[in-house]
């Protein structure tokens, strides 16, 4: 059916206090985030498309091939299924040197089928210099890109990761996150990425799947779900929007760069793309207040004009206002209700954002 | 030492190896199976594995005399399928060495499967490898310690092995007159020297076994 | 509560005194008795005390081991061993006393089947060799294994048949051979085929007491008892009719 590559999953589980059902189809490339709080499913759902748990009713099809379809009497073992899969800690086999690791699964594809080359998968994850040493002397960082590089080698049609990044420290995770970022660029293959780090999912995620519960809550392009399911997923401090921007110009005397976007523009420092280049841009409630005029002594330089769409009181002091920026862009602003009752806000009200600073996410 | 001490070391060292070989093969899948199965029978057959470690070995060479004799299912069913019966014979010997020295070898086992755990054998499915391959590619050598552990201990186990032998055996050289036969023999008889020459050696085999053993796992716990 | 606790003490008390007493009254005999002997010991001993008053209390074992507790202080006053060697080695070493020492029951080789119809009345069987397996008591540990090939010896088939031997440590664990069937037939004790009560099974030939050696059993009292009055009562009413019939219900001669 789908030549389009893209995979389709469904099944439906029952554990006693848990219950799961989902059907997905998601697209045959790019990463596609499983995004949700710890015990919503994500990584049931992974090993269920592994054929590494049983569930009911399972179809895993990805392009043309189906990997099971019960209803057709359809499984494959999972060393069957074309798949690579990076576990949350790297189980890297103690017993191998990193090389063997690495060519663990390679080995066990036959070589008319090879996709991806050693020296590829050594040259994208920065593995030379670990080649020769033993699992037991790597960093946990450098463990997993190990266990990446093990699982690209085997040249899957399809790569599940499960939180790859959620054992390390920030230090190995910021280490990790440009190599993610390279193979997101190079690879051809769709990758099922499950994490409950919104930040990674704002940076890598093309395609976001929400679920909570064993429910899919959200399905979609990953700016369109964090913006719209904001308020459903559990992200508290980590509440904001994904903004798809391009690089306007770089001020070389204050090292600052604009980015440019529907309605608007935000200055950020400088940043290593060329001008023209596609970047996103993470804006978090907690940095946007509002003014109703614009203010011309304030130390904040991106200022955007908006409306306020609606206001949504989040606990006793405080109230979430979703915004749109001229040109539809989104917008969430955390104020206090004493804010928003001197400025006598309401829905419809046009403002000023202030945006008080911006993560690039990509 | 005289020609029949010698021959009935070399009956216990190849009683033995044969054993641990047989036990190596059987334990094996007993010992995965107890270490992954979620089935209520697990309680059971780790039970009746570990039965020879409680029972006398008396009460155990009685029962394979009675089972493996004419009146006895297992001597019935050898009859039937030309084997003859097993008592007084070197295969019923190592019939029951297997039993008796079961435990020995399925629980070192067990306890190295269970240490490997599911997670290598799942990373060694999703890159590959068919339940053949993982078994010889991951499980093996990740339990080498237990199968070390084992085969030591299943081996000395049955050099030593004594209670059952002397009820299945019937003492007869060169077939079932093995060494702790042997010494028990020499000691009743009071050939007191002979007997020291055997039991002193046993005593030094089972050191060196136990030492083999420690220098051999170094961290790892053996009992 | 604490008039309670009084008329339980006054009662285990009067209970302590009246055990004591009795224990006092009747004299009792440790004795130590060889494993083929133990069930007509348990009758002759059932006996002496409706007959005496006296309690004979048994300790079923093997003579080698008895030997060896013996030399170590174990507390018997007479032992029955099932042999003649032991108690003169006993009296011999200083642990008996000489002229206690009798033999108190001789016993008789079988060669019996468990199965009807192997052995022949004249043990004909033994020159036909028709089996496979002939269960023999180690004749370097019982007295039974030495008699057995004694006889063997004397009738030129030892050398022929030794390959077919399996051989049992003690004259229990040979019979044990032959009653499972695993040995078709073996040379054991008449004591253990020939149980008051119990119909005969399996087919016997009760070798001639004149091939081999005879198979003596002999009591001594050992010296710690020589005062003993049970003990000596004991030992000399193992010699009275009483016993003997006893013993020779059992396949014993005397």
């Amino acid at each position: 059916m789908s030549s389009d590559g893209s995979v389709r999953i469904a099944f439906s589980l029952q554990h006693p206090g848990f219950s799961m059902q989902v059907d997905l189809v998601l697209p045959g490339r790019g990463i596609t985030a499983l995004f949700g709080r710890s015990g919503s499913g994500k990584t049931s759902c992974l090993r269920v498309v592994a054929g590494l748990q049983a569930a009911q009713g399972v179809r895993v099809q990805v392009g043309d091939e189906a990997w099971q379809d019960d209803a057709r009497g359809v499984r494959l073992p999972t060393h069957r299924r074309p798949l690579g899969y990076v576990f949350q800690e790297a189980s890297l086999f103690p017993h191998l040197s990193v090389r063997d690791n690495l060519e663990y699964g390679m080995r066990r594809v036959a070589a008319a089928e090879r996709r991806v080359e050693m020296a590829q998968a050594v040259q994208w994850l920065g593995l030379s210099a670990l080649i020769d040493r033993r699992p037991e002397g790597l960093s946990g960082g450098e463990r997993q890109r190990v266990a990446i590089g093990r699982a690209l080698l085997a040249s899957p049609r399809l790569l599940l990761m499960d939180e790859p990044l959620s054992a390390l420290d920030l230090a190995s995770r910021a280490a990790i996150l440009p190599y993610l970022q390279r193979l997101h660029a190079e690879l051809s293959i769709p990758v099922l990425y499950v994490s409950h780090a919104i930040d990674e999912v704002a940076r890598l995620a093309d395609h976001t799947v929400v679920l909570d519960a064993g429910r899919v809550v959200a399905s979609g392009p990953t700016a369109r779900v964090l913006n719209e399911t904001g308020d459903l997923l559990p992200l508290g401090e980590e509440n904001g929007v994904l903004i798809e921007a391009v690089v306007g110009l770089h001020d070389g005397a204050y090292h600052l760069s604009r980015l440019d976007f529907a309605g608007g523009h935000l200055w950020v420092t400088r940043v290593d793309i060329a001008v023209g280049g596609h970047v996103r841009a993470r804006v978090l409630a907690r940095d946007v207040s509002v003014a109703l005029s614009p203010a011309s002594d304030s130390s904040i330089a991106n200022l955007l004009p908006a409306r306020v769409l609606s206001m949504q009181e989040e606990g006793p002091d405080r109230v979430l206002l979703r915004l749109e920026a001229d040109g539809g862009t989104p917008l969430l602003a955390r104020i206090t209700r004493r804010s928003r009752d001197q400025l006598g806000l309401a829905a419809g009200m046009a403002v000023i954002a202030q945006v008080k600073s911006v993560a690039l996410a990509a | 030492m005289t020609p029949a001490d010698v021959s009935a070391i070399t009956l216990t060292l190849k009683l033995a190896g044969l054993t641990t070989v047989l036990l190596l093969l059987i334990g094996t899948p007993i010992a995965w199976w107890l270490a992954h199965t979620p089935s209520r029978l697990k309680s059971v057959v780790g039970a009746v594995v570990a039965l020879p470690l409680v029972l006398p070995p008396t009460v155990l060479g009685f029962y394979l005399l009675l089972l493996m004799g004419p009146k006895g299912l297992v001597g019935q069913t050898t009859q039937a399928l030309g084997i003859g019966l097993l008592p007084f014979t070197f295969a019923g010997l190592v019939v029951a060495s297997v039993l008796y020295s079961m435990p020995f070898v399925v629980q070192p086992l067990r306890n190295a499967f269970e240490a490997i755990g599911s997670r290598p054998i799942e990373v060694a499915a999703t890159l590959r490898a068919g339940p053949w391959d993982r078994f010889r590619s991951v499980v093996l050598p990740l339990a080498r310690p237990g199968f070390i552990t084992a085969s030591i201990l299943g081996f000395a186990h049955t050099v030593g092995e004594f209670g059952v032998i002397l009820m299945i055996g019937g003492n007869i050289p060169e077939r079932t007159r093995v060494l702790s036969v042997a010494i028990y023999d020499h000691v009743e008889a009071m050939e007191y020297t002979q007997a020291h020459w055997l039991a002193g050696g046993m005593v030094l085999f089972s050191f060196l076994v136990l030492l083999a053993l420690h220098a051999l796992n170094g961290k790892t716990r053996v009992l | 509560m604490t008039e309670t606790m009084n008329r339980l003490l006054t009662g285990v008390v009067a209970c302590v005194a009246a055990l004591t007493m009795t224990v006092a009254k009747a004299e009792e005999v440790q004795v130590a008795v060889a494993a083929n002997f133990a069930a007509p010991m348990e009758r002759i001993a059932a006996e002496f005390a409706k007959d005496t008053g006296h309690k004979a209390v048994l300790s079923v074992g093997a003579t080698g081991k008895f030997y060896a507790q013996i030399k170590n202080g174990a507390p018997f006053d007479v032992l029955l061993s099932a042999d003649d060697e032991t108690p003169a080695k006993l009296v011999a070493e200083g642990d008996g006393l000489a002229d206690s020492r009798f033999t108190y029951a001789i016993g008789r080789l079988v060669l019996w089947s468990s199965k009807p119809g192997v052995v022949d009345a004249a043990g004909d069987v033994l020159k036909k060799g028709d089996f496979k397996h002939l269960a023999v008591a180690n004749p370097k540990l019982a007295p039974y294994g030495a008699a057995a090939y004694d006889m063997l010896r004397k009738l030129g088939l030892l050398e022929t048949l030794t390959p077919r031997f399996v051989t049992g440590e003690n004259i229990a664990q040979t019979f044990q051979f032959v009653a499972t069937g695993n040995a078709e037939l073996g040379f054991v004790a008449l004591s253990q085929v020939q149980i008051p009560g119990k119909p005969a099974e399996g087919s016997q030939w009760i070798v001639p007491a004149s091939m081999h050696a005879p198979i003596k059993q002999d009591a001594v009292l050992l010296k710690k008892a020589a005062q003993n009055q049970a003990a000596l009562a004991l030992l000399k009413y193992l010699r009275g009719d009483t016993a003997g019939k006893i013993i020779n219900s059992f396949g014993y001669e005397r």
